[in-house]
């Protein structure tokens, strides 16, 4: 199998070395302003009243007393959005998910706002909104929903690709793939293992609340700092919500203390931008931790069959899942994402698998890390695990058999380039981990994980000084370390030293658009679109030194951060550094530039293979991560420390979601446990240290051969745990999380199993 | 709303404020006293984002009154460093890349002072447990434990060159 790719080998002299990140000072001195750090004069406190109800009808809001208490500036409802959506059922969504439009869809569904001049103020006017409920008929569970008789909770939904229908469903998309016959390649196998699985609802537990400062004047400017991931997206969204200008709204992103996919949403900025247009004052607005979980971001619970077939030497004839992945209220792209994720790994003739996206009265399901993904590699990979035991094969080996490779035709429909899932389980195969003894009660378990990665519009600038250092403004967000790998870039690229750069977040109204940074995309796309504006900026550079030299630019070369004139002829020129040309740039043509608008096509697949060893505690079901490797393929490491952080942060994530988190829903549709003392996330004590293995198969797309790294991490976690579960408690485990009472319950069914058998 | 006057010590200097007798400590620095560097991860003592230390104790500024701190020393994040120096803690935060998002960091470093100021030469499981209040949702803990050893260290390598120097 070749990997090399024309960026294999490439010799660099900064990208893989690992300076101090440059806005490290701020973040360990509380300089560095968050969300809810930036403040303004005159500005008031919002605050959200919530539905209490998981599905209700809105009969009428009184909001007359709340505006009449001292201190009120605004109230609104959904009578101060007009519906400007024009037929856009997309943005219509999310104008009623940020808030209630005659109907409640969920516990915490926003039905009214306020803005006062302080939080007490906003509080007490609040509990003076009287809102008149019809409670409906609510269902929270996917299967529930998907049968016949559940209650509906979007009247309009019909299932898109399914069969054509009057009816209302609460199944609002079906999506299938695969090549093949699956039929067929059953038939030809020797053993076929067929199991269902589900998986809890989760949150991506950013720890920092969204929160955002609005000002809007009557002159229909604004401007809105916030939390988020995609503040183009951002604005966008909010202008034509509000029927604002695009131009005429500025958005500067703060920085973000944590977003997982959860900040890539609008949930409730538009709400405080039109607060402060109705008061005419800043309006700053920051959810509680409580409102964080009941109403952005969670992931999807899921149900899944899966089935694989194979033949007794270990190929496997046919594989097909059916996810069903609950979207909360809205229609979303879950269980789509899940299908085409699920058997992405290996190399199979015969391959389907269906993805229904299912409604229910539970919040709008956001992305979280690698979306989706997670769940299905938990179904399939625990089967892959169930086969290789059945036919008394190394588990490893088995994955390794029937990986994808160059060449392969993915389940999701395209050819693989030079890919890694093979070399990170031939890595997990010679690990030291793999061979290391267990002890009582432990068990080792293994896992594969995928995911696509993005790049998307892109827009980068890059100044030079007068004095040689670089200013340069990317709109990406800087989400763990991106500022210190895109200054190693340009750095790289322009060859001066890294301190010689310095990188900024540009806002909405000092750079052009740029997409979300979303899909493992920052220093992927960024990356690329600083290589190519230092690229142009050298171009001009070139060009000053020629016109100081009085000679043709095309004899002049870049080398080591220095003009160079060419030929023997010119030898008399001695090269001129970049810090040279800029000093003289006043009087040569002006300031210098560089500049990038891109859509960053071609960012590669990524995969990983996890290992993890755990400690059962048969009496109380207790669960220990013991030992935790992560090998995953990253394409190039730019700056490795950080590539490693989210490695590190993506497992820790797959451990919480794996052992202890969960949505708890009571029968009356309301969510149970909506603090961090009951939704548990892990803490330090919890977690061993963390061990990573950076592979480097480049993409053969990217000039420096970059993945995006961020997400693959929280693939492979759930079913990595769940084998090693399963091998230490000697019972399968099906329903994540695996929280001490399911292991309990799990591990007494199987000893009743086994009594009944040993009895009859 | 009738306030409360406070008088109190922050990072070394005297303040005053009037606050109302139910508003937060945390609330008081944020919005009062304009230290944003104490976080609001949750308002109820579950994450640890706002953590300072009051007369040398640890607490959660959000589960503390204003009001409390009337004659205390109150110290938070923005102390930490002297001058132009910053706390060796601060220094291998950054080093140790052990931040990602850094809206934890304020809080570990806090509670990571504390811990190695009570105990300047803790093991991996001590280091683990005393973060144990303080949530990180990016780094997974592994560079944040691996700082605040590497901390110890350096502290106790300083005090034996401090010592030997005396001697
Ligand atoms: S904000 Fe105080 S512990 Fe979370
Ligand atoms: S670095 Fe983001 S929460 Fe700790």
């Amino acid at each position: 199998m070749t990997l090399d790719t024309q960026f294999t080998d490439q010799k660099f002299k900064l990208v893989g070395s690992r300076p101090d990140r440059p806005d490290g000072v701020d973040k360990v001195t509380g300089r560095a302003r968050y969300g809810a750090d930036a403040s303004a004069p005159g500005q008031l406190v919002g605050a959200i009243l919530r539905s209490p109800h998981a599905h209700a009808k809105i009969k009428k809001i009184d909001t007359s007393k709340a505006e009449k208490l001292k201190g009120v500036k605004a109230v609104i409802t959904s009578a101060d959005l007009p519906d400007l959506t024009n037929g856009n059922r997309g943005n219509y969504d999310i104008l009623e998910n940020c808030m209630a439009r005659g109907r409640a869809l969920y516990d915490g569904h926003a039905v009214a706002a306020v803005a006062a001049i302080d939080a007490e103020t906003a509080r007490r006017a609040l509990s003076l909104i009287s809102v008149d409920y019809k409670v409906l008929p609510h269902v929270t569970d996917v299967d529930a929903a998907m049968r016949s008789n559940a209650p509906i909770v979007q009247p309009h939904v019909r299932t898109a690709g399914g069969e054509p229908s009057d009816k209302p469903t609460n199944i609002a998309q079906i999506s299938t793939f695969g090549h093949g016959d699956v039929e067929a390649g059953f038939a030809k196998a020797d053993k076929i293992v067929e199991k269902s699985y589900k998986t809890e609802q989760t949150h991506q537990g950013y720890i920092e609340p969204h929160a955002c400062l609005a000002t809007v004047g009557p002159d229909g400017q604004g401007e809105l700092w916030v939390t988020t991931q995609g503040h183009y997206t951002f604005r966008n969204l909010c202008a034509s919500l509000l029927g604002m200008d695009i131009a005429k709204l500025k958005v500067t992103s703060s920085e973000i203390g944590g977003g997982f996919g959860g900040k890539t949403h609008v949930w409730m900025e538009p709400l405080a931008l039109a607060l402060s247009r109705k008061a005419n004052r800043p309006v700053k607005l920051v959810m509680s931790r409580e409102d964080v979980f009941r109403a952005s971001g969670p992931t999807s619970s899921t149900s899944m069959d899966i089935k694989i077939g194979c033949t007794n030497d270990g190929r496997i004839t046919a594989a097909t899942a059916t996810l069903r992945y609950q979207d909360g209220a809205f229609p979303g792209i879950w269980g789509m994402l899940g299908a085409m994720t699920a058997f992405a790994c290996y190399d199979l003739e015969n391959v389907q698998s269906v993805g229904y996206d299912v409604l229910v009265n539970r919040p709008k399901v956001a992305a979280y890390r690698a979306p989706s993904a997670p769940m299905a590699a938990f179904g399939v990979e625990s089967t892959i695990d169930l086969l290789a035991a059945e036919l008394n094969m190394d588990a490893v080996e088995f994955r390794l058999l029937n990986a994808a490779k160059e060449g392969t035709k993915a389940s999701y429909g395209p050819t693989y380039g030079p890919i890694g899932i093979g070399p990170t389980l031939e890595a997990v195969k010679n690990h030291p981990h793999m061979h290391a003894p267990l002890g009582k009660n432990q068990g080792r378990g293994m896992a594969c994980g995928f995911w696509f990665n993005f790049g998307g519009q892109t827009c980068t600038d890059l100044n030079i000084g007068v004095d040689g250092t670089v200013n340069m403004t990317v709109g990406t967000v800087d989400v763990g370390g991106a500022r210190a790998s895109l200054s190693l870039i340009a750095a790289e690229e322009l060859g001066i030293p890294y301190e010689h750069v310095k990188c900024n977040i540009g806002d909405t109204a000092s750079l052009g658009h740029n997409d979300t940074t979303e899909g493992s995309r920052g220093t992927f796309s960024s990356g690329m679109a600083t290589i190519f504006a230092a690229r142009n900026a050298i171009e001009e550079l070139k060009s000053r030194a020629a016109k100081t030299w009085d000679i043709d630019p095309e004899e002049v070369d870049w080398v080591d951060g220095e003009a160079v004139a060419k030929g023997v002829e010119h030898s008399n020129l001695g090269p001129l550094s970049l810090a040279q040309i800029a000093k003289a740039s006043p009087n040569t043509g002006g300031p210098i530039a560089g500049h990038s608008e891109t859509v960053a096509d071609g960012a590669g697949v990524s995969f990983a293979s996890h290992i993890c060893d755990v400690e059962v505690d048969p009496e109380t079901g207790s669960t220990r991560v013991v030992r935790y490797t992560v090998v995953q393929d990253a394409g190039k490491a730019i700056h490795p420390d950080y590539v490693e952080g989210q490695f590190q942060g993506g497992a820790a994530q797959g451990i919480g979601w794996a052992l202890n988190e969960e949505y708890i829903y009571g029968e009356d549709g309301r969510l149970q446990n909506p603090g961090f003392l009951d939704y548990r996330i892990p803490v330090c004590s919890d977690l061993p240290f963390i061990d990573t293995e950076i592979l480097e198969i480049p993409n053969p797309n990217h000039p420096y051969g970059i993945r995006g790294v961020g997400e693959t991490s929280i693939v492979p976690p759930l079913a990595a745990i769940a084998n090693a579960v399963s091998n230490a408690a000697g019972v399968r485990m099906d329903h994540i999380p695996m929280s001490p009472p399911r292991i309990r319950k799990a591990i007494k069914a199987e000893a009743a199993m086994h009594q009944e058998v040993s009895a009859g | 709303m009738a306030g409360v006057h406070v008088s109190t010590t922050v990072n070394g200097d005297d303040v005053e404020f009037v606050c109302p007798g139910s508003e937060s400590l945390l609330d008081v620095l944020r919005n009062r006293l304009g230290l944003t560097g104490a976080k609001e991860g949750c308002g109820t003592g579950d994450c640890g984002a706002c953590s300072v230390t009051v007369d040398g104790q640890l607490v959660c500024a959000c589960l503390m009154l204003g009001a409390e701190v009337e004659g205390r020393q109150v110290q938070t994040v923005e102390g930490m460093a002297q001058g132009d120096q910053l706390h060796p803690l601060q220094r291998q935060f950054i080093e140790n890349a052990a931040l990602q998002c850094g809206i934890c960091t304020p809080g570990f470093l806090m509670a990571a002072k504390a811990l190695l100021d009570r105990n300047p030469d803790p093991t991996e499981t001590e280091i683990r447990y005393a973060l144990a209040g303080n949530l990180c949702r990016c780094t997974g803990y592994d560079k944040i434990v691996r700082a605040v050893s590497a901390t110890a260290k350096e502290l106790s390598q300083e005090a034996t060159t401090k010592g030997s120097k005396k001697r």
